[in-house]
């Protein structure tokens, strides 16, 4: 395997390593764009292609593209250097004098610590851990037995039965109706849905509904109604109707 | 620290001065007045008044025990005369073979504190990271937070750093503006340098 003519699919750059270095050395590609990664990626799996370690192929791609990294993080750090070429002449000694005054500063600094040190040399202090600070107690507040007798009565105490009367159910069983229809009917063969309903609230109307329908799956009335909207008549059936099915309320 | 307030004490002056030297010689770092104030159990203003009669008696040339007024705080040390045989004993495991680099990385923690390795490193020309190490392991500079833009480590440095070079404070270091003069003597040869450059 030849390490230079590995072909590379990259974003940035696609083509044999050789010309990738080429275009690197020549500044034609810039290296922050370029996935160095996928380039290692690219060579390993070449790598796992052949039956046996190319060694010589392995060193020498090694040495590329830990280059390659070098040039790379060196580009990634701003440089100093440069930064004051750019700098007009007259701005570079101006930002070199501050730096060097800077750090002459800094160097008189450690000068002066030096002699600190020299002239303090004769201190001898005691040095060490200081002793742990004593734990701040927390007392409790005065207590009382009557109080606590007092609550804990409290919590003896059975609680009073939850009224779960809000959570039944409000309509009324669907029975009630059919049993209503069934003694109309039996006074009238033929009735007016709507005039049945009149002093009926509208759950109440639905179940109603829902009862005729009851009476209509069992075959005891039919149900006409001529438009959408227009008046559902009722007529009974005048079979002989049993009464073997169960009451379901709704 | 706020001590309770107590308009008249009854406990006198030399008595408070007693308690102080106790508390001094079971500290091995120094105290402050507030602390003091707060372990006494009295106020700032008597314990400062009660460190003068310490001081008084406890003073270089006449006892063996020094009260310095260090790091911020209150402490006793060893007399000078006493310090040939104190080394014999002791060793200053902190500050012996203080490399110059280390020095120079002292100081600039010290009068720009706090601030980061790369900041040192601008400016010393060169990488910080053995020194600030090194002075890191001796107890002269401790981590203070990150910066805000980059998120390096900055460091700052220890009481342990003025009690060493017998600062009351950091400002107590002297200023170094005073030397103006070699800094204009620089810019005007730089400058020497960039003229005939550009001409």
């Amino acid at each position: 395997m030849i390490v230079r003519e590995l072909e590379l699919d990259l974003d940035a750059f696609e083509g044999p390593f050789d010309l990738l270095l080429t275009l690197v050395l020549k500044d034609e590609l810039d290296l922050r764009d370029l996935d160095v990664a996928a380039i290692i990626i690219a060579f390993l799996e070449r790598l796992d292609d052949a039956d046996q370690l190319d060694l010589e192929a392995a060193g020498e791609f090694l040495v590329l593209i830990s280059a390659l990294l070098e040039l790379k993080a060196r580009g990634l750090f701003p440089d100093e250097a440069a930064e004051l070429a750019e700098l007009e002449p007259e701005e570079a000694a101006e930002e070199l004098a501050r730096r060097l005054a800077e750090y002459r500063r800094m160097k008189e600094a450690a000068q002066w610590l030096r002699d600190r040190l020299d002239s303090e040399g004769d201190r001898f202090f005691r040095l060490g851990p200081a002793p742990l600070a004593p734990k701040v107690e927390q007392p409790l507040a005065p207590q009382s037995p009557e109080r606590l007798a007092d609550v804990l009565r409290l919590l003896a105490k059975e609680p009073a039965q939850v009224s779960l009367a809000h959570m039944a159910l409000r309509f009324p069983p669907v029975a009630q109706f059919l049993d209503r229809f069934r003694a109309v009917l039996r006074k009238r063969s033929r009735i007016d849905f709507e005039s049945e309903m009149t002093d009926l609230s509208r759950v109440e109307q639905a179940v109603a509904f829902l009862a005729l329908l009851e009476l209509r799956r069992n075959g005891e009335v039919t149900i006409e109604q001529a438009a959408p909207f227009a008046p559902i008549r009722i007529s009974r059936t005048d079979v002989e109707r049993e009464d073997s099915w169960t009451l379901r309320s709704a | 620290m706020d001590a309770p307030l107590r308009l008249i004490s009854s406990n006198p002056l030399d008595q408070l001065a007693k308690t102080i030297e106790a508390l001094l010689v079971v500290a091995s770092a120094p105290l402050s007045p507030a602390e003091l104030a707060d372990a006494a159990g009295d106020d700032v203003e008597r314990v400062e008044a009660a460190l003068g009669l310490v001081g008084e008696r406890y003073r270089e040339g006449r006892s063996g025990i020094v009260l310095e007024h260090v790091a911020g705080g209150w402490a006793f040390r060893a007399s000078r005369e006493a310090a040939e045989a104190c080394s014999r004993l002791f060793e200053k495991p902190a500050q012996r073979n203080l490399s110059q680099a280390s020095l120079e990385t002292l100081a600039i923690v010290a009068y720009l504190g706090p601030c980061s390795r790369p900041d040192i490193a601008r400016i010393r020309g060169v990488a910080a990271d053995s020194a600030v190490a090194n002075l890191l392991e001796r107890g002269l500079i401790a981590e203070a937070g990150r910066s805000e833009d980059a998120g390096a480590i900055r460091y700052r440095t220890t009481p342990l750093f003025e009690r060493i070079f017998g600062l009351e404070s950091l400002s107590a270091l002297p200023r170094l503006d005073d030397i103006g003069e070699s800094t204009e003597e620089i810019r005007d040869r730089l400058h020497a340098v960039a003229e005939k450059r550009t001409a």
